[in-house]
């Protein structure tokens, strides 16, 4: 069963800038993935309860307790830019 | 004919839990302190990291929601909230999707003498972003030139409370607001401070003619940090939305910031084009299950709430406004008033007291300081058995808070104890009255008023400490 897929949507909300000749590539690739969903959707899953988790464990917490947190020089050394105390990045909206 | 046009509100309230730790990692809580130093590769959103939900935040949510009378879900699950944006170092922020784990809610607000129920639709637990800062043209967002991440409040437990769109009026919604604000505060569950970002309100705003059931399209409005400006905006919102539908125009869809130097609302023009989210169950981590008697574990657990105490004090005979006040009064200030009643002060007089002159009095200190319920409980007793006239006692009480002495030793060192002995006064009614010859007569005469005249000459000669009522009652019998 095709599966209608707006392709350059999906590549807008994942911001890739994709060529038209990557959009059809991927337009096909994401179409067998979905349509192999659809296929399972069409299973009777009447009476049966949605499984949020494969495994049949629920409530793994841990107690509120500090532990170390990194240094800040070898967390900012992995940032593109920085000024020695935050990570620097361009403005978050238009003007 | 013109359109009366109804406000409908919503408000949508993030609050920061002060856990020791974050949600989802060790690290440290903190507010303010050096950037970037309470990271680690969970709240930075390193590949590989993994994700353990914090046991005390959870218990909290379930306290919050059950404070607000909801139904704690008896299994809830995490998703993940795709959106792209700096200060969310994963892409995604681990939130809670249509298993929250409280729903269904509501919250009594009182503004002037009607009460109306408000209802909570859901509070569910996800995790603070880091926190940006817009350098450049005075720091504000829309003409930045950089921005500044800082990591330290990425992870750190959040519950956002949302509520029906129940609210009709600015001044309900700030009420609502302050009101949460404080149940919040007395759960002990967060800072819930409004000017350090600790809790934070977020307003969805539409008008429609009065009568009509149809929801008008909604504007979010954000960026208030205070209850002051969360009234403001919202009323300049209605005001705004009002006058565009008269003029013939649509309400556009759209987030709206606050400028509180302009009283105005502008349009956000994020560079974010599509608020599709593509929630989907957070693999990391494992649906949550909470159990009949953990729930009531927990309900057993929950302070007296504002509204419980505020019905309690009215049973005692304190006037409703004065309950009203003192059931979201500070608990300092509250200690003292249950002290005092537990000693024996008429809980009518000791709450008028505690939520007038001392909250004033205590708000116009440098210092902070505090009369404990013994202290005050002379104080009142003080002014029943007529020694001190209500305004002295005022000025005592100012004087207690500054000085820490009990009212007694203020009283007197002021000199302004009211001489109540009827024995001291029945002399200096006696010499007046041996004075005025002429005064006594006339008032005999039928002369009503010189009465008067002779009550000022009994507080003149002691030099105003008696108890005028006193001198009154004593003046009337010996001329009677």
């Amino acid at each position: 069963m095709p599966v209608d897929i707006d392709i350059a949507y999906v590549a807008r909300l994942a911001r890739l800038g994709l060529s038209a000749e990557e959009l059809a590539f991927y337009r096909d690739q994401l179409g067998v993935i979905l349509e192999h969903a659809a296929k399972v959707q069409e299973v009777d899953t009447e009476g049966f309860e949605a499984t949020a988790h494969p495994l049949g464990i629920v409530n793994q917490f841990r107690p509120d307790e500090i532990r170390p947190s990194l240094d800040r020089g070898e967390v900012l050394a992995a940032a593109p830019a920085t000024d020695g105390v935050y990570f620097v990045v361009p403005p978050a909206l238009e003007g | 004919m013109t359109t009366v046009w109804e406000p409908v509100i919503g408000i949508e309230v993030h609050v920061e839990l002060s856990t020791q730790s974050k949600m989802f990692c060790g690290c440290e809580v903190t507010f303010g302190g050096e950037a970037n130093t309470k990271v680690c590769p969970t709240c930075l959103g390193l590949p590989g990291a993994l994700p353990v939900a914090n046991s005390v935040a959870m218990d909290w949510i379930v306290r919050i929601g059950l404070a607000l009378q909801c139904q704690v879900s008896e299994r809830s699950v995490f998703h993940r909230k795709n959106y792209f944006y700096a200060d969310l170092p994963k892409n995604y922020q681990v939130s809670q999707f249509d298993l929250p784990v409280c729903r269904n809610g509501w919250l009594d607000v009182t503004v002037g003498d009607e009460t109306r129920r408000i209802g909570i639709e859901r509070a569910h637990m996800e995790e603070d972003t880091g926190k940006s800062l817009h350098q450049g043209n005075g720091g504000r967002i829309h003409t930045a030139t950089s921005t500044l991440l800082d990591f330290n409040r990425s992870g750190v437990p959040l519950v956002e409370i949302v509520s029906r769109p129940d609210l009709r009026s600015a001044t309900e919604a700030r009420a609502y607001a302050q009101d949460l604000r404080n149940l919040v505060a007395e759960l002990g569950v967060s800072d819930a401070r409004m000017e350090a970002g600790s809790i934070r309100f977020d307003a969805n705003v539409s008008v429609r003619p009065v009568g009509t059931e149809a929801l008008g399209t909604k504007v979010e409005i954000k960026n208030m940090n205070s209850f002051r400006s969360l009234e403001r905006a919202i009323a300049s919102e209605i005001d705004r939305q009002v006058a565009l539908l008269e003029g013939g125009q649509k309400v556009r869809q759209e987030t709206r910031h606050w400028d509180e130097g302009a009283g105005a609302t502008h349009s956000m023009r994020s560079k974010e084009e599509s608020s599709d989210y593509r929630y989907f169950a957070e693999p990391d981590l494992l649906p949550l299950v909470f159990a009949a008697d953990q729930v009531e574990a927990l309900r057993a657990g929950l302070p007296e709430l504002p509204a419980e105490r505020r019905s309690r004090l009215e049973g005692l005979g304190v006037a409703p406004h004065t309950a009203r006040a003192l059931a979201q009064a500070e608990p300092e200030l509250r200690r003292t008033f249950e002290e005092a009643v537990a000693l024996g002060a008429p809980p009518a007089a000791a709450a008028n007291w505690v939520a007038g002159e001392l909250t004033a009095a205590t708000r116009r200190l440098e210092t902070p300081a505090m009369v404990d319920g013994r202290s005050l409980f002379r104080l009142i007793e003080m002014t029943e058995d007529g020694r001190l006239s209500s305004s002295a006692a005022k000025e005592v009480l100012v004087e207690m808070l500054r000085s820490g002495d009990e009212a007694e030793a203020v009283a007197t060192r002021l000199d302004l104890i009211q001489i109540s002995d009827t024995s001291a006064l029945e002399a200096a009614v006696s010499e007046v009255l041996d004075s005025q010859l002429e005064a006594v007569e006339r008032y005999r005469s039928g002369e009503q008023k010189v009465l008067g005249f002779l009550v000022g000459l009994v507080m003149k000669s002691t030099g105003g400490k008696a108890d005028p009522k006193l001198v009154n009652q004593i003046l009337r019998q010996r001329l009677g």
